[in-house]
């Protein structure tokens, strides 16, 4: 009768296994976006770096400044010097452009100036491929997943710009951090193509010492010329990627928490079947003098080995579907697409496997107290 | 009194696996009307496929199945289960009631298959357990009820359709001795009362003993033994 | 009807797996009333035929700004009503960390093309006598508990005075309530100036605005209407991209995410999920209830009979469970949706979710309902 039950219980036992699958699956994907894209905007570069913006500039895109205030700020205490006693402060501009990606709609990139401080303060910014562009001329360089994304962006392309071309001489990667999204120009020829005059957005300076950002910053406050916000880059990519990540988040945990009390009811369902197919057993076993605790560890433990298998294979399916998936998104005040990859990490997994077993454990705690509840003459008369 | 059931040349083979296993060698059988037959014999015998013949529930491989003047063996499908309907009530030895319908609705349950107004049916389900002796228990459900009072219910489902022919397999099998005589005497009494005709399968000589005749299954065929006239 | 006896019978067989079934059953279309519905809101909403707006921004990007000109040669294209142009001006209160969405806008033109704000011809009259005065949406001036005759100062970081300052001030003329569907959207909650005002006391920028929206006579029209605006244009210094309303926005939501590929994916997943657990609860219930079936057909039961007491059970069950799962849907849509922009789920979602559990009901109760009909009785019997 055992063995003639086996399909039977392989068929119930899969339906807990295929549920509680899906729910991590779900849940950890979607918070591999989250993990993806909070990764990518607090990955900063080697060196310790603050940004500096105009007061209440929510955004680099909407803060303006002055060359004058650009000058002060790089002179200011804290910032570290440069091998030839210049202060390594990188005066930046940003735009946004449109541009069209591979599938065929349209999407807005971030198009920054750099002069040539920048590449001293961006160390971490590598030219894979081409050359860097030449200063008063309109050339650029694109980051490798903008090169990815969008169309028309190989190195010896020309690309319309806002009314002007722009021939792509190099493409850089950059450790993985947002300005691999972005194109890279020289400054001075930027401002005047468009023409912006003299200023900047944004100015990302080097910091002296791992504890120099105190420093740097009472400089720049107590400055009564400056009327700018500072923070750390890392503090500043985290305050961008907030409210997105906050989204996502919410997402995962009701979408995931929804999923998670279905998949809790498959388990009740199933390991209730388990219990009442194996009353007989069960009885049995009470009748020759065991006592209830075995009886409850051993329905408490099917639960859980089920649920761990699929919480094993949810992840698994996450892992291989989503992991390093690139994905792009303008939610936030980027300044036109970011891209980033979906990141399914260890904690990732360890948190959807824990899911799967607290599911597991509600789902095999019940049917395991009425297990050792049952009373065992009639379940030894149930035919 | 009528032949209501005639058996001619039967024969019944089931497969088991590539093998082919005769159960049922040829058996000609004869019941009139107004009969309380038993049919005994040891396990293996055959008398339960030549009872699932006779009330339908199974066709011959060889032979012609008369009952109540209707060729069954040559009524397939929809039809045989319709004719089923009409003529036979089969009483089962574990009674198979629906354990969550009450006994009234157990009961019910055939007159579905009719036309009747739910008032006739509740009306005839009411008549019918009276006659078992079961109407103060009509709301309660089978396992609120004793083996003896189950089969019981079962036997007022069996009869509610007033069916040509009562079929019993093994009825008193589960039972202890006094609910089995009560069975047997309520059985007795629906053929001498009623003039319902039934056919039982037993093992049991004293079930046998309320028969009015008794026929021998052994090895797929028939031996007869004296008529005996109502006791 | 008289046979939901033997169904309820059926269904209540095993009162906890039915419940159980029942309860994930919900939960599934629970999750799908709620993900469709959002999905579906959202494209209705962006669907909608008898929106008769298009947006125009300079070709470059949208933060470039066109000279105001171009309106009186928009004003020329055949179909086109009243132009409404709008300049970002932003700005915020007190402190940099509350940010105002104010707009310089030509009043008589916003609230013409925009009639689900309710601005009232005595706010317009208000604006024109009033030069800096300032409409604003009920939903801000509750939030900062401003009323008319306010003075609002407002601080910006980029729109610099002719007089090298950048401290604005405003004086408010009038409070507008727009329409529920506007009520949690930018232009609800807006800060309206006067472009004039706005134009001659900033330093830069001057005779050039963000946007224009125009309102045309035939929503059927637009893509003809874009077209023949964006045309006038065409390789001139201020190059033009026109698209309708519904389009524009689209096009930013789908900068953000694709909502619908998301929502369909999860929605799949669960689905599968659930058809599994459904198939083999039938599966075994049927199974379990072998020799039931077996006396249903000795009574004269057909095999056809048998089959469809299977299959209506599945159905009954899939069915009530899944509206359940909706119903609870459209109150959390009811109650969250506000926030999301969507007020209801929309009936087509309901419609679409009757159907899986149709579908449901159907692949799940079909094989059960095969071997139901199948069954031997003589060997079920035996099996006994």
């Amino acid at each position: 009768m055992n063995i003639r039950s086996l399909p039977q219980r392989v068929g119930t036992s899969s339906v807990v296994v295929i549920g509680i699958a899906g729910v991590v699956a779900v849940l950890i994907s979607v918070l591999a976006m989250s993990t993806g894209l909070i990764r990518t905007m607090q990955k900063t570069g080697p060196v310790n770096r603050a940004i500096v913006v105009r007061t209440g500039s929510s955004t680099e895109l909407v803060s303006v400044l002055t060359n004058d205030a650009a000058l002060a700020i790089a002179d200011s205490a804290g910032v570290k010097k440069g091998a030839d006693g210049h202060p390594l402060a990188s005066r930046e501009g940003l735009l946004i452009v449109n541009v069209m990606k591979r599938d065929g709609t349209e999407a807005v990139a971030p198009f920054r100036g750099f002069t040539q401080t920048g590449f001293a303060v961006h160390p971490e910014i590598k030219l894979v491929k081409g050359r860097l562009f030449q200063p008063a001329v309109a050339e650029m360089i694109v980051g490798k997943s903008a090169q990815r994304l969008y169309s028309g962006l190989d190195v010896g392309s020309q690309v319309k710009l806002r009314g002007t071309t722009w021939t792509v001489v190099g493409i850089f990667e950059s450790g993985g951090n947002a300005r691999e999204s972005e194109l890279i120009a020289d400054l001075q020829t930027l401002n005047s193509a468009y023409q912006r005059g003299n200023g900047s957005q944004s100015v990302l300076v080097v910091l002296d010492s791992p504890n120099g950002f105190q420093t740097f910053k009472d400089a720049i406050t107590t400055n009564p010329q400056l009327q700018v916000d500072v923070a750390t880059e890392k503090e500043y990519g985290t305050q961008q990627s907030d409210r997105i990540s906050k989204i996502l988040s919410i997402v995962a945990y009701v979408v995931g928490g929804i999923m998670a009390v279905g998949a809790i009811f498959a388990a009740l369902n199933t390991m209730y079947s388990a219990v009442s197919a194996r009353a007989r057993e069960i009885a049995t076993l009470r009748a020759i003098g065991f006592g209830p605790m075995p009886v409850v560890v051993s329905v408490f433990v099917e639960a859980l080995l089920l649920a761990m298998v699929g919480g094993s294979i949810g992840a698994l399916i996450a892992w291989l579907l989503f992991n390093g998936h690139s994905v792009d998104t303008n939610g936030g005040g980027f300044g036109g697409q970011l891209i980033f990859d979906l990141a399914v990490t260890p904690t990732l997994v360890t948190l959807g496997i824990i899911w799967a077993c607290v599911i597991g454990a509600i789902g095999g705690l019940f049917p395991a107290i009425r297990a050792a509840r049952l009373p065992v003459a009639t379940a030894l008369r149930a035919v | 009194m009528s032949t209501l059931v005639s058996l001619h040349n039967v024969v019944k083979r089931y497969k088991r696996g590539k093998q082919s296993v005769e159960v049922l060698h040829g058996v000609n059988l004869s019941i009139e009307q107004g009969e309380f037959l038993a049919l005994m014999g040891p396990s293996g015998s055959g008398k339960t496929t030549l009872l699932n013949l006779i009330a339908g529930l199974d066709q011959p491989t060889e032979g012609e199945v008369t009952v109540a003047g209707e060729r069954i063996d040559r009524l397939s499908g929809g039809k045989l289960a319709k004719w089923r309907a009409r003529h036979i009530g089969f009483v089962f030895q574990f009674y198979n009631l629906l354990p969550v319908l009450t006994a009234a609705r157990n009961v019910e349950v055939p007159l579905l298959l009719t036309n009747l107004s739910s008032a006739k049916r509740k009306q005839n389900v009411r008549a019918v357990l009276e006659l078992v002796g079961l109407a103060d228990r009509a709301t309660h459900k089978p396992s609120e009820l004793s083996g003896g009072q189950q089969q019981r219910v079962s036997i007022a489902r069996a009869l509610v359709a007033d069916p040509t022919l009562l079929v019993c397999d093994e009825p008193t099998g589960d039972l202890d001795r006094e609910n089995a005589e009560e069975i047997l005497k309520l059985l007795q009494m629906l053929n001498r009362d009623q003039g319902k005709t039934i056919i039982m399968v037993t093992h049991d000589p004293l079930a046998a003993d309320h028969a009015s005749r008794t026929l021998h299954v052994d090895k797929g065929r028939l031996v007869d033994t004296a008529v005996r006239s109502a006791a | 009807m008289k046979y939901l006896l033997l169904i309820w019978a059926g269904l209540w067989r095993k009162k906890t797996r039915t419940i159980l079934t029942m309860l994930s059953i919900i939960v599934a279309f629970l999750l799908f009333g709620l993900l469709q519905g959002i999905n579906q809101s959202i494209k209705a909403g962006l669907g909608d035929t008898s929106n008769n707006r298009l947006w125009t921004t300079s070709r470059m990007s949208a933060i470039n700004s066109m000279p105001i000109s171009l309106m009186d040669k928009m004003q020329t294209v055949k179909g086109v009503r009243t132009i409404a142009h709008l300049s970002f001006f932003g700005g915020y209160f007190q402190d940099a960390k509350n940010a105002i969405s104010a707009f310089a806008i030509n009043v008589d033109g916003v609230a013409t093309v925009y009639p689900e704000l309710n601005i009232t011809q005595a706010q317009i009259d208000a604006m024109k006598t009033t030069r800096p005065g300032a409409l604003i949406g009920r939903p801000l001036a509750q939030k900062y508990g401003w009323k008319v005759g306010d003075k609002i100062p407002l601080g910006t970081t980029i729109w610099t005075k002719k007089d090298g300052s950048n401290n604005w001030a405003f004086d408010i003329i009038g409070i507008f309530d727009p329409s529920p569907q506007f009520a949690n959207s930018p232009l609800g909650s807006a800060f309206w100036i006067n472009y004039d005002y706005w134009d001659e006391t900033r330093q830069f920028d001057n005779h050039r605005v963000h946007q224009f929206i125009t309102q045309i006579d035939d929503p059927k029209q637009a893509t003809a209407i874009s077209s023949a605006i964006d045309k006038l244009f065409e390789n001139s210094p201020d190059e033009t991209r026109t698209q309708s309303e519904n389009a524009a926005l689209q096009a930013q939501l789908k900068e953000f995410a694709d909502i619908d590929f998301i929502a369909n994916s999860i929605v799949g997943a669960v689905m599968f999920a659930l058809l599994f657990l459904t198939a083999n609860t039938m599966m075994q219930s049927v199974r379990e209830r072998i020799p039931e079936l077996a006396v249903l057909k000795t009574l004269g039961f057909s095999g056809g009979a048998v089959s469809a007491l299977v299959l209506t059970e599945s159905a009954i069950l899939c069915l009530i469970a899944a509206l359940v799962g909706l119903l609870l849907a459209s109150f959390a849509i009811g109650a969250v949706g506000s926030v999301l922009g969507a007020g209801t789920i929309p009936p087509v979602v309901i419609l679409e979710g009757i159907v899986i559990a149709v579908l449901l009901a159907a692949i799940s109760g079909l094989p059960p309902a095969l071997r139901a009909q199948r069954l031997n009785i003589v060997d079920a019997l035996a099996e006994r």
